[in-house]
């Protein structure tokens, strides 16, 4: 059986002076941060830069870890400060907004396809669906895109992706549902086209 | 209470996640037995998020881990010293 984890010892530990440590603290955690990275920053070298100046800030920034998040969530939003000032920077011509749009609470009508109680496994083996969804996941406004990985990829909880995110509750889940919806409008109707064999009903 | 389908699309990830207030669940549930269109976008966002937890088998680049870990380790030396 795997040693359990004690992170806050860790952490203790590495502020004493055993800086090694954070070599083995931060390693259950660098699919996730290159993972979040490359999901905002959509290249794999830019990712991987902005993945190692997080875990760097992580290490510098270690004595004003709380210990109110877990240091996971901690990790999370650094990394997403992280990309987010370099899309800041990178796209500062074609600039993407940060802001709530105004129609937040705004109502879009959902791609409909009917008789499609589950996947067939040939379409999700098929590496088509996973470019398609990736690319609808990346075309996602930044404020939906985040809000959608850290609940529906990492799994975090409401809670922790309010707080890695520095926002409500309740922003979380008007976004997540946004978010949601934006993909299935965008990625029904997709969908329906590479498993053609089933019937389909087009929206409208 | 009969709600109509723009209100159950409000309601689709709250379903999902299983957030709704009881009552709401029972009108969006009753909603769903006889509404076919609510139940395929039901159906379409949760395989949405089926395919997406696949998303989540995800490899790192290679050699990422290595420089990464020298990164850190050239960090911890300039600290010591």
């Amino acid at each position: 059986m795997a040693m359990e984890r004690d992170e806050s010892r860790m952490i203790v530990a590495i502020l004493a002076g055993d800086a090694q440590l954070f070599h083995e603290l931060i390693r259950p955690y660098e699919r996730r941060v290159y993972a979040m990275a490359l999901s905002f920053l959509r290249n794999e070298a830019d990712a991987e830069d902005a993945a190692q100046e997080a875990f760097l800030k992580a290490f510098r920034n270690l004595a004003s870890f709380r210990g109110d998040a877990k240091f996971g969530t901690w990790l999370v939003s650094i990394t997403l400060n992280e990309a987010r000032s370099r899309i800041r920077r990178r796209d500062s011509i074609k600039m993407e907004s940060l802001d709530e749009p105004e129609d937040e609470q705004g109502q879009s009508l959902p791609a409909l396809l009917r008789d499609w109680k589950e996947i067939p496994s040939e379409v999700l083996e098929r590496k088509e669906v996973r470019f398609l969804l990736q690319k609808a996941i990346t075309a996602l406004p930044l404020i939906y895109r985040e809000v959608f990985r850290l609940r529906d990829v990492e799994e975090l909880s409401v809670n922790e992706t309010a707080q890695a995110l520095g926002i409500s509750i309740s922003s979380v889940k008007v976004r997540l549902h946004r978010a949601r919806m934006m993909l299935q409008k965008n990625l029904a109707p997709q969908l329906k086209q590479l498993a053609p064999k089933r019937r389909w009903l087009a929206w409208s | 209470m009969v709600i109509e389908c723009k209100h159950v699309w409000e309601h689709i990830s709250g379903y999902l996640d299983q957030t709704l207030p009881p009552d709401v669940l029972e009108q969006v549930q009753k909603h769903l037995e006889h509404c076919e269109i609510c139940s395929a976008i039901l159906d379409s966002t949760r395989n949405i998020l089926i395919l997406t937890a696949d998303e989540r088998v995800f490899e790192l680049p290679l050699g990422f881990s290595k420089r990464l870990h020298a990164r850190l380790a050239e960090e911890i030396r300039g600290m010591e010293h």
